[in-house]
């Protein structure tokens, strides 16, 4: 029987779609209200909260909690001070990604990490000599992601420490009576916040930020909205934009940090201070330059767009749903490959179709053009876009202060 | 003459099309200068706050036909184009019911069978129908109007395109575009519908803004119009864009600005200069000159052949058409500040209703009995409103929990028998409240602030004769390659180096920013050598 998180008893009340997915055995709204789209103007324009519940969740503890961490995640965890937050990415001896998460540093030997997979048995194994315990507490904590540039002020009368909360800070709290951690953080790429409760305080903590929330039009908002407002933000999404190495049968499965735009959080690479898995090989590709791929966003120009479908008798549709397939990319018109959109939709921001698109490193440069594959009336054809830098959207609200 | 007033091209009106035509021309490189008469750009499409943190979209109200060329080839998203998505329809019933319309297709038809089951499925089949004369038409609004009378080789050439394109279409879709194109909305829709609220919801896009009835012919013209904006593809579809139809004008204003364009406030033109069949410059009030071998009136016609140069300087069947030219606007808005929600009781306390238009105009003949009273140069005493509470759309548009509602209110012609509009505003204000307080009980008490714009105020502040919202009436004779004049519809002017690019020439009304575009191109078009 499917899992429901903490938070569902009071969220399915305001789901009047009923249409709910299925994420790490827990249920997880789509959308609650018919239109997923004004879901994700609530991200953009006024605030929305979304469900995260289902992330799993590791305390990692103790004396060597922080080499652990540095040996084992590709960013440099040294950087993270305690009361932060760092996303960062794991990879295997190739420097193959296996998987991305958040680590919250609640204390200098005690953080939490959240991901997308289990991991439990992974961690453990990695401890080895090393005084670090690995905890799950998944099910133990409810996660709610209020998101958007009314988030600050709908959460500020709660508590008041988060108007001085910067860019993946974090902070103990209490809402309504009840222990919480906030931390800046979210998966819009825009102002946001994310609250950590207990499972047992979920309701009423729930509860009084959706009070708070209401004169600001917060609203609930699913997975779709999500996936629209992540593509936005260029923040790839496993299991979508990329497949965790560790399930890969083949090199053509598996993406080194460089080839998946992940280069930021290798920053530090070159200091032989820190050694961790995957660097000799991160560090040998780049030197090398043996990067198979890039990660770009592509941009279609609509007028484009239009005229192809229109040229075929079809009214062009705009649909900000993102594809739920890989969309071929050719280099000129003799389809020769140039690669692959992982994710695409029409975003209602931008005005045209967007993509998160691997390509052939020598098509990566911004402003070169490819073909996207096309398929109308049964018969395929291509319309050309663009290759811009990522992210599409990147407001000043998602890291400036009050 | 100094250095400084000399520019390559000036455009009168600092509308969305001044703004849309200035911002093309900056943006090939030329020197341009666009002038607005008032302390604020937008024209028709201002939004203003009246009262602390309640923002008025005094006039223009809605999004839908702004051409996707305009927000692509100016990057308007790069400037702040925000257009939000408006999911539902409400349109309350004189019983009390209502019906209301999602984005969910099927809860839709399942609404509609609520009214009428015969209706639901009646309403995919008549979605489709006129989806399919939007594809056939769609080309004629998005193309330059061909003189049919020039003989010119560009011009045959677009009308042996047009020749082959309207004779591909399907025997239906023609004989529905003719019907439309010529005939009432209401006429159509009886073919499809029984219940009186479905048929009223979709016949009031028939009279916006004009002075015919549903059941008038021109009604279906009307409606043709209204439907072939879109909202991110959404064919028909409208938007409300951040901060209102101001917000676009500030954007567009803001890209004008970023290619190179000045904008000079507080800037009346009070003529154009012309010497010897050729356009020179302008003159403010004040007397201050500018010069530029390019002038564009975004003014309505009217002002741009009649009152802008002197007409003696133009052939006297343009100008014979131009005072026929028909405005006698008929349309108002009644906008107001509110303390909390209006509460509908057939659905308690929900609000949900209220994220797009409420459409009061619950029957075709609630609508036509509303333009009776037009007809015989009176405001309708129950009149049809299509409103909108923004605040629920964009909570930056009134302070929390309070809220703003726009109300456009037909019908209210420009000329009053027996009365004025100076005399008669509030009345018509009082009309207007007293209607919702019929659908909305208790709705006075949650009024903190009322506006009330009559086609007189329109004419006054905008500057648009007779207070039409198209800047024309927008009925056959006055559309497309008659827009504003036969012979006269390519934003040329018989006077070298002056043009027209405003809501009057196709494919205006309506914020569409078609015209600047297109007056652009055809300025670039003659510089060329």
């Amino acid at each position: 029987m499917v899992e429901t998180t903490p938070f569902h008893p009071r969220l399915s009340e305001l789901n009047e779609t009923g249409l709910y997915g299925h994420w790490s055995g827990y249920l997880s709204a789509l959308r609650y209200e018919y239109s997923a789209k004004n879901e994700y103007f609530g991200i953009r324009n006024a605030a929305a909260v979304f469900d995260a519940s289902p992330l799993y969740k590791y305390w990692i503890r103790g004396g060597d909690a922080q080499k652990f961490l540095e040996g084992l995640m590709s960013r440099d965890v040294r950087t993270c001070k305690p009361g932060r937050a760092q996303y960062t990415i794991w990879c295997d001896d190739n420097g193959h990604v296996l998987e991305d998460g958040v680590l919250f540093r609640h204390a200098p030997d005690e953080f939490l990490l959240t991901a997308a997979r289990p991991n439990l048995g992974f961690l453990q194994d990695q401890v080895r000599r090393l005084n670090v315990e690995v905890i799950d507490v998944s099910d133990d904590y409810g996660v709610l992601a209020l998101q958007g540039p009314r988030s600050r002020d709908i959460l500020t009368p709660l508590v008041p420490e988060v108007a001085e909360l910067s860019f993946f800070g974090m902070t103990p709290a209490k809402i309504a009576g009840h222990p919480v951690t906030i931390s800046r953080t979210g998966f819009t790429g825009d102002l946001g916040f994310e609250v950590m409760v207990p499972a047992e305080s979920a309701i009423p903590v729930l509860d009084a930020i959706l009070e708070s929330g209401k004169p600001h039009h917060l609203r609930p908002f699913g997975e779709e909205a999500l996936g629209m407002a992540r593509i936005e933000a260029g923040l790839p999404l496993i299991d979508v934009d990329f497949s965790s190495s560790r399930f890969a049968f083949n090199d053509d499965q598996r993406f080194s940090a460089w080839e998946l735009g992940f280069g930021w959080t290798l920053r530090g690479i070159d200091d032989d201070s820190r050694v961790f898995t995957g660097r000799r090989a991160l560090l040998r590709e780049r030197n090398e330059n043996t990067s198979r791929w890039a990660t770009v966003g592509i941009s279609i120009a609509t007028t484009d767009y239009r005229a192809l479908h229109e040229e075929h008798d079809v009214v062009p549709y705009m649909d900000e749903i993102p594809v739920d397939w890989h969309t071929m990319l050719y280099e000129n018109s003799d389809w020769v490959r140039a690669g692959y959109a992982t994710s695409l939709m029409y975003s209602p921001l931008m005005q045209r179709h967007i993509g998160l698109a691997r390509v052939r490193p020598h098509l990566a440069e911004p402003g070169t053009i490819v073909h996207v594959e096309q398929t109308i009336n049964h018969e395929y054809y291509t319309v050309p876009a663009t290759v811009v830098p990522l992210p599409f959207f990147n407001p000043e609200r998602k890291v400036s202060m009050a | 003459m100094s250095e400084g007033n000399q520019y390559d091209a000036i455009v009168v009106g600092g509308g969305h099309n001044g703004l849309t035509a200035g911002a093309y021309l900056a943006k090939d490189g030329l020197r341009t200068l666009i002038l607005e008469q008032r302390h604020l750009v937008g024209g028709a499409a201002i939004t203003e706050e009246l009262r602390p943190g309640f923002q008025f979209t005094t006039f223009s109200y809605g999004l839908s036909l702004l051409r996707p060329e305009v927000i692509q080839e100016l990057e308007l998203v790069k400037f702040g184009f925000m257009p939000l998505e408006m999911p539902t329809t409400f349109c309350p019933m004189e019983n009390g019911d209502y019906l209301l319309m999602g984005p969910d297709h099927d809860a839709n038809l399942r609404e509609i069978a609520r009214h009428s089951p015969r209706d639901a499925d009646a309403t995919e089949r008549y979605d489709h129908d006129i989806s399919r004369v939007l594809q056939y038409l769609k080309p004629l609004f998005d193309r330059m109007p061909p003189n049919l009378f020039s003989g010119d080789p560009e011009d045959k050439a677009e009308i042996a395109w047009l020749l082959k394109h309207l004779g591909s279409g399907d025997k239906k879709v023609v004989h529905d575009t003719v019907r439309l194109l010529t005939g009432s909305i209401a006429d159509f829709l009886d073919d499809y519908f029984e219940s009186d609220v479905i048929k009223g919801h979709l016949a009031s896009s028939g009279i916006i803004g004009t002075k015919v009835g549903p059941m008038s012919q021109g009604s279906g013209l009307v409606y043709l119009l209204l439907a072939l904006g879109e909202h991110d593809g959404n064919i028909g579809s409208w938007s409300f864009h951040k901060g209102g139809n101001g917000g676009v004008t500030q954007v567009i204003g803001r890209a004008a600005e970023a290619y190179g364009a000045e904008i000079r406030l507080n800037s009346h033109v009070n003529h154009v200069l012309v010497n010897n069949g050729r356009a020179t410059g302008v003159v403010l009030d004040d007397g201050t000159e500018f010069h530029a071998p390019v002038i564009i009136s975004a003014l309505d016609p009217r002002r741009t052949f009649l009152e802008l140069v002197d007409s003696r300087e133009l052939p006297s069947d343009l100008v014979e058409a131009i005072e026929r030219y028909r405005f006698q606007g008929t349309a108002s808005k009644v906008n107001f500040a509110l303390d909390a929600a209006p509460r509908f009781p057939a659905l308690g306390d929900r609000t949900d209703q209220y994220r797009g238009f409420i459409n009061i105009g619950p029957s075709i003949e609630y609508l036509e009995r509303a333009f009776d009273q037009g007809k015989y140069g009176w405001y309708s005493d129950r009149p049809y409103l299509d409103c909108c509470i923004q605040s629920f759309l964009d909570p930056d548009m009134a302070p929390p929990g309070k809220h703003v509602m726009s109300c456009f209110t037909m019908y209210t012609p420009y000329e009053l028998k027996g009365s004025d509009w100076d005399t008669e505003r509030e009345n018509l204000g009082d009309a207007a409240q007293r209607t919702l307080a019929s659908f909305f009980p208790g709705f006075d008490d949650l009024v903190l602030q009322r506006e009330v714009v009559t086609p007189l105020d329109i004419e006054r502040i905008t500057g648009l004769s007779e207070g039409n919202i198209y800047a024309g009436e927008y009925l056959a004779p006055q559309t497309w390659i008659f827009r504003p004049a036969p012979g006269y519809s390519d934003y040329r002017t018989p006077i070298e180096g002056y043009y027209q690019g405003g809501s009057g020439t196709h494919p205006g009304g309506c914020v569409s920013g078609g015209p600047g575009r297109f007056v652009s191109q055809q300025v670039l078009k003659d510089r060329r050598p």
